[in-house]
């Protein structure tokens, strides 16, 4: 009977919020030395979940046992006190304070009342370096680093906190493939040492490359806990959507592409650069073509687009859009046809304080000026097509737009654009952290606008999307452009080749 | 959940009770000369200015700014308004009176640009870049009234702050007037819309292609517009202008009618009637210290005290906090029990 016992058991938790279900009798075990992923839509109850385990909800029913002890966490004190590390999938941590700090804020060596600096930073970069392999000025502020780097700091003061159980929320999300190996390197090393870690993600591959267990959950209820090995990744996929998956059924290969190279040209960029974001590139869009924009994290493909909208001033180069337009800023960009959906959804996309409603024809109500306004009724005609045509949930034009998960909300963002009628479409990111339905609609969407004679700049961190849906990649690496590939030669190898740069500098 | 303006509401018809209970007159109009007479009347009459500073302060809040030069406006446009009329012969023409009024604003415009300009423009911290002009505002009154206080004998102005229409004060509709057009040009045009966005989220807001420069400059050459109107009341209603005096505080009332009345300090949605009743709040407050007879050396922190419960009363945590003391105060075994159900 003495065989192996979780250190982390969840029984019969209910939570309720105003109107919604969030969890509804959901258990969850956790062992010492094993990586759990917990899987689910949005929606789901994921997070709902984390934040029960982690002190910023409490439970209305239910029980949670830490190493066989009853505890009830009240707050994110207990549940760190309790051992239960978190790592968000939003950074959050101080920008403007060093790395150091970071890692040590709250629990700073001191000496008469003092802090010992050296002592702190000696002993952060000693930390970073041993356990995360990661070797950075640990005095410079958090915000120069690149938001990956800032994750791996996050996991390290997540670690250093004395933890048992190590929770990541969507850790990957915004990491590149070496630094994934990085984090799974630790991950593994960890889990060695006999700490518990619960993950979420929503790349599958990762899920089958680092967990031992699976548990899925299903509309606020548990659907079943697995053995990770013994789980087709078709019938995890399945169990997640709640019915037989044709969503991911291969979409039809863009046939246009040939007719594209017909068509007019949009835009061009002329060695358009900005020191210290991107080199000098040329970029030429045609009319309804979808352009892939490949590369790793922090390889400028953000920077680029920045400057094609004008969000950025470029220091060089040319651009040019229909006849003689321009892009100095983002208003100017908007008037010649052109949308951008930045991959900051949260910092730059959504307006918190709206409803969806107002976010839905705030592009457009800025194109129409002050004193032309769309009228209330108007307003909600619109938002009420959208809510339809994108499937967005909850259906009610006047809800705020914080209260949506992440998909939704990226949705109506994909609405205000769409509302515009842009000739060109930008979207950086559009599918990172959404559920796989909500990706699949929004390719969908990607692809029929393209028909319709949109242009599409499609940035995305997975090969797989640029590849489904665009008629051509252009490839960048270390803030410079290296390859266009179109037709035949893109491919998944042909790609990753021209990410990774074998021969050439 | 309640209304917005359910806590304001409550708190003003609450004030006004202790008032009703305290001295039943309180509540009692006489005509006199044609003209209502009162305690109410005298709450809207010398509360005008404070509403149409504190209606402005609204919309510069809503921008994640904050203006605090109204004060030295104020003082800055009554100044104007009265040096341009002595300077006259006939200090009762009404074309003198009409242009020392068109002065004065044009000035108050000038100065609010000037604000919107430092935050807008250069991107100088709100608190900061209004401070200067709070601070020199005070300079400037001395020096267009030659650093004496002027006192006027001019019917015709003095009708804008101490004149009466329909029996009532005839401030009141220029609050009236200015309120009604905030809410027009904040809510049937797309104004407000935007100054909520650019409040909660300017960089998303630049992306989204509004032109949050022009929004916050708006913002604040309206502010300096009402801090100027209500210069011109206060000058009028005693007929001078003190560069050192007037509009003193009027910035810190503001504020605090602004966020009495739901608005948030760190910008996004806005109310309007809100702040209305926020200031009406104040000036009550004020009316009723005078009327139990507060000696006059602590009035100060008397209303400091009722300031404070009025915020914490507002404040949604410090209700639930008090709330679920008192439960567990009277229901110990309760808690207990659902926490382990």
């Amino acid at each position: 009977m003495e065989e192996r016992r979780p250190i982390l058991q969840m029984r019969h938790i209910h939570k309720q919020f105003p109107g919604v279900k969030a969890l509804s009798d959901v258990q969850f075990r956790l062992f010492p030395g094993e990586v759990h992923a917990l899987m689910g839509e949005n929606g789901a109850g994921k997070s709902t979940l984390i934040k029960v385990l982690t002190g910023v909800y409490s439970i209305d029913r239910g029980e949670v046992e830490l190493e066989q002890k009853r505890i009830v966490i009240q707050g994110p004190q207990d549940a760190q006190a309790a051992g239960i590390s978190t790592v968000y999938q939003e950074v959050n941590l101080c920008p403007n304070l060093s790395v150091a700090e970071n890692i040590f804020i709250g629990r700073e060596p001191m000496r008469f009342g003092r802090i010992q600096w050296k002592k702190l930073n000696a002993a952060a970069a000693k930390l970073l370096e041993e356990r995360m392999h990661l070797k950075i000025d640990v005095t410079q502020p958090l915000h120069v680093y690149p938001i990956a780097i800032q994750q791996l700091v996050a996991i390290a003061r997540a670690l250093n906190i004395s933890a048992k159980v190590l929770i990541l929320d969507e850790p990957t999300s915004s990491l590149d493939r070496g630094e994934v190996r990085q984090l799974f390197d630790v991950m593994n090393k960890l889990k060695s040492e006999g700490l518990a870690i619960l993950f979420v993600t929503h790349f599958l591959n990762q899920v089958y490359e680092i967990s031992d267990r699976i548990t899925i959950l299903r509309g606020g209820e548990f659907v079943g806990e697995y053995a990770a090995s013994a789980l087709p990744r078709i019938e995890l996929v399945s169990k997640m959507i709640g019915k037989e998956l044709k969503l991911l059924e291969e979409l039809p290969k863009q046939p246009a592409a040939a007719e594209k190279k017909e068509s007019g040209i949009l835009m061009e960029a002329k060695s358009l650069g900005k020191r210290g974001a991107i080199e000098p590139f040329d970029l030429s869009i045609r009319q309804g073509e979808i352009v892939g924009l490949a590369g790793l994290l922090g390889s400028g493909r953000t920077e680029a687009a920045r400057l094609l909208f004008g969000a950025d001033a470029p220091d060089q180069g040319s651009l040019v859009i229909g006849r003689g337009g321009s892009a100095q800023t983002p208003r100017r960009a908007i008037d010649n046809g052109i949308a951008f959906c930045s991959e900051d959804r949260k910092g730059e996309g959504i307006i918190d304080d709206l409803t969806i409603r107002e976010n839905i024809v705030l592009a457009l109500q800025a194109s129409q000026g002050w004193f032309r306004s769309i009228s209330r009724k108007r307003q909600t005609e619109i938002a009420g097509q959208f809510i339809e045509a994108l499937n967005i949930n909850p259906p009610n034009p006047d809800q705020l737009i914080k209260n949506l998960s992440g998909g939704n909300q990226q949705k109506v963002l994909l609405a205000r654009w769409l509302l515009t009628d842009p000739k060109l479409l930008i979207l950086d990111e559009p599918t990172r952290g959404i559920d796989i339905g909500a990706k699949a609609e929004i390719q969908k969407l990607v692809m029929s606008l393209s028909q319709k004679g949109v242009s599409v700049l499609f940035i995305s961190s997975e090969l797989e999307e640029v590849l489904r849906v665009s008629d051509r990649i252009v490839v960048l690496r270390d803030r410079r452009k290296v390859k266009e590939l179109q037709g035949d030669e893109m491919s998944e190898q042909s790609v990753m080749k021209a990410i990774a740069g074998g021969g050439e500098g | 959940m309640k209304h917005h303006l359910f806590w304001p509401v409550t708190l003003l018809a609450l004030l006004l009770l202790f008032n009703l209970l305290y001295d039943p007159s309180f509540f009692s109009i006489k005509i006199r000369d044609g003209r209502l007479y009162g305690s109410l009347i005298d709450i809207l009459n010398f509360g005008a200015p404070l509403m149409l500073v504190a209606i402005g302060m609204t919309l510069v809040i809503a921008t994640k700014g904050i203006d605090l030069s109204v004060g030295s406006i104020v003082a800055i446009t009554g100044a104007m308004a009265c040096m341009t009329i002595s300077k006259g012969t006939d200090q009762n023409s009404l074309g003198l009176v009409a242009m020392a009024v068109i002065m004065a604003l044009g000035l108050s415009l000038l100065l609010g640009l000037w604000n919107g300009f430092l935050v807008a423009g250069i991107g100088i911290q709100p608190i900061i870049a209004t401070l200067i002009l709070m601070v020199a505002g005070r300079g400037i009154a001395q020096l267009i009234t030659n650093g004496q206080i002027i006192t006027l004998n001019s019917g015709n102005y003095k009708y804008i702050g101490a004149g009466d229409l329909f029996r009532l004060p005839f401030s009141i509709f220029i609050v009236a007037v200015v309120f009604g057009a905030a809410v027009l040009l904040t809510r049937r045009t797309a104004i407000g819309m935007f100054i909520e966005s650019v409040g909660n989220k300017p960089v998303a807001s630049r992306l989204a292609g509004i032109r949050a420069k022009s929004v916050m400059i708006a913002a604040y050459l309206f502010c300096g517009l009402c801090a100027g109107i209500a210069g011109l009341i206060l000058s009028s209603n005693v007929s001078s202008a003190d560069g050192n005096n007037a509009g003193l505080w009027y910035e810190l009332d503001a504020i605090l009618a602004v966020v009495i009345g739901g608005t948030s300090l760190n910008g996004g949605r806005f109310y309007l009637a809100g702040t209305v009743i926020g200031a009406l709040i104040i000036q009550t407050l004020t009316t009723t210290i005078y009327v139990i007879n507060v000696s006059p050396e602590i009035t100060l922190v008397v209303k400091a005290f009722v300031v404070l419960v009025v915020c914490l009363i507002q404040s949604e945590s410090f209700r639930q906090a008090i709330v679920s003391r008192w439960k567990t105060r009277r229901y110990p075994a309760e808690k207990e029990t659902t926490r382990h159900a």
